[in-house]
């Protein structure tokens, strides 16, 4: 069912990889953008410091934390891919989707308890980047797990292991995005 | 052509840019298309005779693209001189002003506030107005434009001048009108629904009209 | 490499047992993976928006030749629904018309024919891409019918008069719009993602980097411009559309927010944007161009370092749309010189294409007129930018009917005589069956002469001090001589004029298709591969066993080694 197209690869490089890393070049730009004009903003408004200070910086180094072991497993489930153990890549992969999901439970305990302390998404400026920018953040989570959780079922069946770097890769760009935003919204206070 | 007059100091010198700008470019236009048209003429398909075989490398035609390539360069370097000194003469370096003048924009207004007698601004004589602004000739007057809801533009096509209207600030530019009588002010940026209504004039008066304007509206506190 | 080679060559004998059992039936048409199929879809989309955006500017400039007429097919024009047409033509014209049919439909159509690739890598995503890019076409239709109409704040949409309700009067339809706009961006990115990699990976064996046809290398450039350029604006999308449905501050400065902090982000969009869209109108003209002069083009690598070069720089002249918005005054002087050097590489681009006709031997046949005039025109709307790069005459010529000439003079080549160049040679391989080159050539001209009579007055009612989109000049009395409205009416008979042409293109496509003469493979004498299968191609563009091996570049016109003046890229030496 697939196009000779697809299997063709006059770089040498697996047309799939090719694909995520530009679509990740896409995201760079969209999240660049968002983060530039968030630094640009808090550079003239010294006062965001203020609203800085109610951030909780231990939730956001735990969630640094679970994303970071999560790219480990996905790591992990690479590894398992290339030896061509599906069963075991769909595990790991499982972990990873745990790991994601513990991130949202946690962030989901985070903004409820800072919304019910009126640090809403209009409270003030900081705080509409902050949710806008984690927001967009929890968003790719979302979607990269239920890709992931797809690519998982595939490989248990031994299906399209090549799937699992390429989510791989994808996963390791939403940590590294969370990479940035936790020192620009947990730390500089 | 239509017949715009130059208004103020410094509108002589924006339309020389823009005449240097027509004479560079005009000629490499009409240069361009002359060639392009000549060209197609020149090598029509005419019956058994075959095209030519050119790879890009050959010194006769690469040198009609590496010659212009290089004056275009030049007459851009022409430009940009000429346009940097225009550009810091009205944005830039402002002259001292005899006069300061408040211009306001608003959905779908334009409010100007003079300095009354007193020729300060912010004291109690000055002078409200709304969509028309009195100044006098062959002065130079500063203006701090403001906006009160989105942005606007303060455009008088006879000075050339246009300068945004950003709420949350208050921007500072100049004039100097050389000529007299009542003409267009505009707001040039989309700014509603009454963005076309959004239409001011100007009256610049002489030294005695200017003088008798302000006698006139400034309420003056001392009796 | 050699385990590569070999699981390259079973899975491509593995992936044809089912190659050739597309969806069947009418469903193959709303379901269709082939690339071919979305292609059309696209085509067609973009040619419906393009009725409806040139239907707005004939209500709007009704309007201006005859204030307070009542409109045939729209009635009377208030101020509030003229601001919503203007915004809505450009909207309509950049983002549904331009970009759907020079990128995705003749992107999608010829990037696999001519790469002899039997379809793009990713087709369930380019099916996708199509479902959403539809999706963003039926929301932004019905944000023009909704409470309080269509968006009205220009298609630049600066805050606050977009994000704030009170200020524009159209809350839903400019949210509704912004969504739109959204949804069509990531419809093109998931596009490009199919280009990008189809073009990298599946060529045909044999084919290197240099023997790729330039509309295929430009479109592709376009879409990687277009992916790197969007990202900001995406994100300035979201605040805004949280500023107008969340009551967030981002754009008010009340709330220490910044008005200019959108425009910097829609603008770092907007300007490689319009390189987005000329990129393919390039590519598109110097195929065209090599074909009928039957010449090599002068310049191969030259044009495609040009092309790259131009797109790098379009990313540091974004500030000259905001000389006067506020910006520090000393940015301006950066902004001109980095603009004013963009016209280097773009006049060199020129320059290569023209230099392609000298030693040729020209056949004027419909396509290579539009192909010729799309050059002819945009020598007007390139020159014309010089007066608005340089920023101390963009202080006069800024907003005002000056700037939309140009641009018309630069879009209207790209978008509209771009397309029919690419319509009308694309269309015997498409359809199997050529056009009528005598009713092409009468709604050519029926096209090009209007449109210089549309946009000349126009650029001389700017340098007069006319401004953008007002709905009545009748308030202005400096603009509301006579002088100055038998301008804009000679404007608006002139596009009258041109609408009725396009009706001849219309009836030529529907009776061509009917009973045009059989096309065949190759009618042109072509060098690229789309032309070596049959018109039009089947599902999986050739036979299994006979997909294309490639031998030499795309522009082999009148070898020395050669009878023929033409040389196939397939055929073996």
């Amino acid at each position: 069912m697939k196009p000779i197209a697809t299997t063709r690869s006059a770089t040498g490089v697996p047309t799939g990889r090719l694909a995520v890393w530009w679509l990740l070049a896409s995201e760079v730009v969209i999240f660049g953008g968002l983060l530039g004009s968030y630094l640009m903003m808090r550079l003239g408004h010294p006062e965001w410091a203020d609203a800085a200070m109610h951030t909780n910086t231990w939730i956001g180094a735990t969630n640094t934390f679970v994303l970071l072991t999560s790219s480990f497993t996905a790591v992990l489930a690479h590894q398992a891919a290339e030896k061509g153990d599906g069963k075991k890549a769909a595990g790991l992969l499982v972990l990873t989707i745990g790991g994601a999901l513990t991130f949202l439970a946690i962030k989901s305990f985070e903004w409820y308890t800072e919304i019910s302390h009126g640090y809403t998404i209009t409270a003030n400026n900081f705080w509409s980047f902050y949710y806008t920018a984690a927001g967009l953040h929890a968003l790719h989570v979302i979607a990269g797990a239920i890709i992931m959780g797809f690519i998982a079922w595939d490989a248990f069946r031994g299906k399209e292991l090549q799937r699992v770097e390429l989510i791989g890769i994808y996963w390791h760009f939403v940590d590294v995005v969370w990479i940035f935003l936790f020192p620009l919204l947990y730390i500089a206070k | 052509m239509i017949d715009i007059i130059q208004g103020s100091t410094y509108a002589g010198d924006i339309d020389n840019l823009i005449l240097l700008i027509g004479l560079l470019v005009g000629f490499w236009f009409f240069a361009a298309e002359f060639m392009f048209f000549w060209l197609i003429w020149k090598f029509r398909a005419k019956e058994g005779q075959k095209s030519q075989y050119l790879t890009g490398k050959e010194a006769h035609v690469k040198k009609w693209i590496t010659w212009p390539h290089g004056i275009v360069l030049v007459c851009d370097v022409f430009i940009v001189v000429f346009s940097i000194m225009v550009w810091m003469d009205v944005k830039q370096q402002l002259p001292v002003a005899d006069s300061t003048i408040r211009i306001t924009g608003q959905q779908w207004a334009w409010t100007f506030q003079h300095p009354g007698l007193d020729n300060e601004l912010d004291t109690a004589d000055d002078i409200f107005t709304v969509d028309e602004l009195h100044i006098e000739v062959d002065k130079n007057y500063h203006f701090k434009l403001e906006s009160r809801d989105v942005v606007h533009s303060f455009s008088v096509p006879i000075f050339r001048i246009k300068q945004d209207a950003v709420p949350g600030r208050s921007i500072t530019g100049w004039f100097n009108a050389t000529v007299m009588g009542e003409y267009d002010i505009q707001c040039a940026e989309i700014c509603g629904i009454g963005h076309g209504v959004m239409a001011a004039r100007i009256s610049i008066e002489d030294a005695n009209q200017h003088a008798a304007w302000v006698a006139a509206n400034s309420v003056s506190t001392t009796p | 490499m050699s385990d590569t080679a070999v699981a390259v060559q079973h899975d491509e004998h593995a992936a044809h047992d089912d190659h050739h059992h597309g969806p069947q039936g009418l469903l193959k048409y709303i379901w269709s993976t082939d690339h071919k199929v979305i292609a059309m879809q696209y085509l067609f989309t973009g040619i419906f928006m393009a009725v409806i955006g040139g239907f707005m500017a004939y209500v709007f400039r009704m309007q201006l030749a005859f204030p307070g007429i009542s409109v045939p097919g729209f009635g009377q024009v208030s101020p509030g629904e003229y601001n919503a047409l203007v915004t809505n033509h450009g909207t309509i014209m950049i983002f549904w018309v331009a970009m759907p049919v020079l990128i995705a439909a003749f992107g999608n159509y010829l990037i696999p024919l001519m790469i002899g690739a039997d379809d793009m890598v990713f087709p369930r995503i380019n099916r996708l891409s199509y479902q959403i890019f539809l999706i963003s076409a039926l929301v932004l239709l019905s944000s023009l019918f909704v409470q309080g109409g269509g968006f009205g704040g220009a298609w630049t949409a600066y805050p606050p008069l977009s994000s704030v309700a009170e200020y524009n009067q159209t809350q839903l339809g400019s949210s509704l719009w912004l969504i739109a706009v959204a949804l069509e961006f990531v419809a093109f990115l998931l596009g490009g993602i199919n280009f990008i990699t189809t073009l990298m990976n599946s060529r045909a064996p044999g084919m290197r980097a240099y023997d790729i046809p330039l509309v295929a290398w430009m479109i592709v450039i376009a879409s990687i411009l277009f992916m790197l350029s969007v990202g900001p604006l995406i994100a300035g999308a979201v605040m805004l559309l949280f500023d107008q449905t969340l009551n967030t501050g981002f754009y008010d400065p009340a709330r220490g927010g910044d008005p200019i902090l959108w425009q910097h982000l829609f603008w770092f969009f907007g300007h490689p944007e319009v390189y987005v869209v000329l990129l393919p109108a390039i590519g598109i003209t110097i195929d065209i161009i090599a074909t009928f002069s039957r010449k090599k083009v002068f310049g191969y690598k030259m044009m495609l370092y040009t092309a790259v070069a131009t797109g790098v720089l379009s990313f540091f002249v974004w500030a000259h749309h905001q000389f006067v918005a506020g910006i520090d005054p000393r940015m301006a002087n950066v902004f001109t010189v980095t603009t004013l050097l963009i016209s280097v590489p773009i006049a060199e681009l020129l320059f290569v294409i023209i230099a392609t006709l000298y030693g040729g031997s020209i056949r004027l046949t419909t396509p290579m007129l539009w192909a010729l005039a799309f050059m002819a025109e945009f020598l007007i709307g390139g020159v014309t930018g010089i007066f608005l790069g340089a920023s101390g005459a963009d202080i006069y010529f800024h907003d005002t009917y000056f700037v939309l000439a140009h641009f018309h003079y630069t879009f209207f080549p790209i978008a509209i005589i771009g397309s029919f160049a690419a319509f009308t040679y694309w269309f015997p391989k498409m359809f199997g069956k050529m056009m009528d080159e005598r009713l092409g050539k009468i709604h050519f001209w029926g096209t090009v002469i209007p449109f210089n009579f549309i946009f000349i007055p126009l650029f001389v009612l700017g340098m007069g001090g006319q401004h953008r989109r007002i709905y009545n000049y009748q308030h202005f009395p400096d603009l509301a001589s006579a002088e100055m409205y038998n301008l804009r009416e000679i404007a608006t008979y002139a596009l009258l004029a041109m609408i009725a042409f396009q009706f001849v293109f219309f009836f030529n496509c529907i009776k061509s298709w009917m009973s045009g003469k059989a096309a065949g493979k190759n009618p042109w004498q072509s060098n690229t591969l789309e032309w070596t299968t049959e018109s039009p191609p089947p599902h999986g563009n050739w036979p299994v066993d006979e997909m294309p091996n490639v031998y030499r570049g795309p522009y082999e016109y009148a070898h020395p080694d050669r009878e023929e003046d033409y040389w196939p890229q397939n055929e073996p030496s």
